[in-house]
């Protein structure tokens, strides 16, 4: 086989996908403007995208901010600087933490599930069936989910990014024996609205890549069970893809000027 | 007199996946209240050529004529409007699992036609009565319904907007002969009474002789024969006769080796 050839034929099908995605993308959008709306579906998704994820991503946050507290100071310890340890903790997880990781855990959660059910629905026809009772399945299924995931994600990492900081200071005060005034003083001190926007704005971003990965996965999913299980992988590992490569993009169009 | 256009009107309907053609040309008209049955071997394309009258498959050529109107390219609002005609019965059923029953039957009226929820519930539950349905059903999931009972609500659902049109895939299939005869009679009922079209397919030729006016057969992507229901018997088409009588020799051949 020509390795050319196949390095061309890969390129292609990426081209072609990026293609896919980006007409499916602005169709979704265009549906997600325009009405009818449906408050009570994009409601039950905030719910599931938001509130049925806290625990886990409440835990994901607090144990992050305690080993970052820990590491921190297993390192700055040496230069006499454990003054910077709630610098480090409350930006690191506003920054990028907080959103990346609570993108990463929903898309496991949500991605998977969004894409399992409205991949469930295209092979069981229930796509179809909408269609055939004048419910455009764009408007039904995706406008909510993108609509929720780009508004309910935020919120959550607000939360995460409390629980976060809160995991630090636990650690900070009753095991490295800082004065949680100064503790507290410092955090506030050093944080900027700048660095908890940006992490904002990344959660957004990441909560309409969950669930446009899921929405878009599920859709085209192809051919029974078998068809749903790689269409939910495939959404899962699209999703943390490009969560990973965004925050990067949108962390240099906020702080690299 | 002129004589009026057909509801249905297909010329020349093609439909390819990839290299395998599976509508190789089709002519089928449909008059207005008319019922026609479409039989034809399992994979032959029966629910390709419906889901395609429908719009769900773009046709690759040809043209579809609904009420006079070409629908083969419309999109959007034009689709939709047309869309509003139809009422379908799928073959698996495809009821909306995340909602309960009487919501699936009540899916387009509430959304489709913005009736308001307690009004399209009285209709839902009297359209599930007419299938044999008790209300006591209605707050069921759909998972928790038999198969039969399953085909059943998919048949209200399509019947609960009183569509102009309707397409019934498989309508009796995993039915015990009495209800069968029940949803034939229903149908039957839609039909005469409500003076829709209908365009139903079956492999049951006791259901078949019961709701059709005329018969089409579907055999290798063409309309092979297409009569009144009462020639069938008589038809000197080999064929019809094989399908028909079930019989395994003939000149259709199952494709079983290779
Ligand atoms: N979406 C699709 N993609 C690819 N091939 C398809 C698709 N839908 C149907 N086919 C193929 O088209 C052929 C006809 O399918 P169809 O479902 O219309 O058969 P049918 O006549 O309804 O059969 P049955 O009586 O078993 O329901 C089959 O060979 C099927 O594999
Ligand atoms: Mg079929």
């Amino acid at each position: 086989m020509n390795p050319l050839a196949t390095i061309g034929r890969i390129f292609l099908a990426f081209l072609a996908t990026t293609g896919r995605i980006t007409i499916f993308t602005a169709r979704s959008l265009s549906h997600c403007v325009t009405p009818p709306f449906f408050p009570r579906l994009i409601i039950r998704q905030m719910i599931e995208i938001g509130y049925y994820s806290l625990p886990v991503v409440g835990l994901t946050a607090v144990f992050t901010g305690m080993v970052l507290a820990l590491q921190s100071y297993t390192g700055f310890s040496r230069f006499s600087a454990e003054s910077a340890i709630p610098n480090v903790v409350v930006l690191s997880i506003t920054r990028e933490l907080g959103p990346v990781l609570a993108g990463l855990m929903v898309a496991g959660r949500i991605g998977a599930a969004i894409a399992a059910e409205i991949g469930t629905m295209r092979v069981t026809e229930q796509i179809d069936a909408l269609t055939t009772l004048s419910t455009n399945p764009f408007k039904y299924l995706i406008a909510p989910r993108l609509i929720a995931g780009l508004t309910t994600l935020p919120l959550l990492v607000l939360v995460a990014d409390i629980i976060g900081v809160f995991g630090g200071y636990l650690v900070s005060i009753y095991k490295l024996g800082f004065n949680p005034a100064t503790y507290l003083k410092n955090t506030i001190d050093f944080v900027d609205f700048i660095d908890v926007v940006s992490g904002l704005v990344k959660a957004g971003v990441f909560g309409f890549l969950i669930a446009l990965m899921g929405c878009y996965h599920g859709f085209h999913s192809r051919g029974g069970a078998q068809g749903v299980g790689a269409a939910t992988t495939n959404a899962v590992v699209s999703a943390s893809i490009l969560i990973l490569s965004f925050n990067y993009i949108i962390t240099e169009l906020f702080f690299s000027a | 007199m002129t004589e009026a256009p057909p509801k249905i009107a297909i010329r020349g309907l093609h439909k390819r996946f990839g290299e395998k053609v599976v509508l190789d040309g089709v002519d089928l008209d449909i008059a207005r209240g008319e019922s026609l049955v479409v039989i034809g071997g399992s994979g032959s394309g029966k629910s390709v050529l419906i889901k395609t009258i429908i719009g769900l498959l773009q046709p690759d050529s040809g043209s579809i004529r609904i009420d006079g109107e070409e629908t083969a390219g419309l999109r959007g609002r034009e689709r939709d409007r047309v869309v509003r005609k139809f009422g379908m019965l799928f073959q698996g059923g495809a009821l909306f699992d995340s909602l309960r029953v009487w919501e699936n039957v009540a899916f387009g009226l509430i959304q489709g036609q913005r009736m308001p929820r307690a009004k399209a519930r009285e209709i839902a539950l009297e359209k599930l009565a007419q299938v044999g349905l008790g209300p006591e059903v209605g707050d069921l999931s759909p998972a928790e319904l038999s198969g039969g009972m399953q085909k059943r609500v998919g048949l209200a659902r399509a019947i609960a907007t009183d569509p102009e049109i309707i397409f019934f895939d498989e309508p009796t299939t995993g039915l015990d002969p009495i209800m069968a005869d029940v949803i034939n009679d229903l149908i039957v009922d839609c039909v005469r009474r409500l003076g829709a079209t209908a365009l139903s397919i079956t492999h049951d030729m006791a259901s078949a002789r019961k709701i059709a006016d005329h018969v089409a057969m579907l055999y290798q992507g063409k309309i092979i024969w297409h009569d009144r229901v009462e020639l069938i018997d008589s038809t000197d088409n080999p064929y019809v006769d094989q399908f028909i009588h079930g019989r395994a020799e003939g000149p259709i051949k199952m494709q079983l080796r290779r």
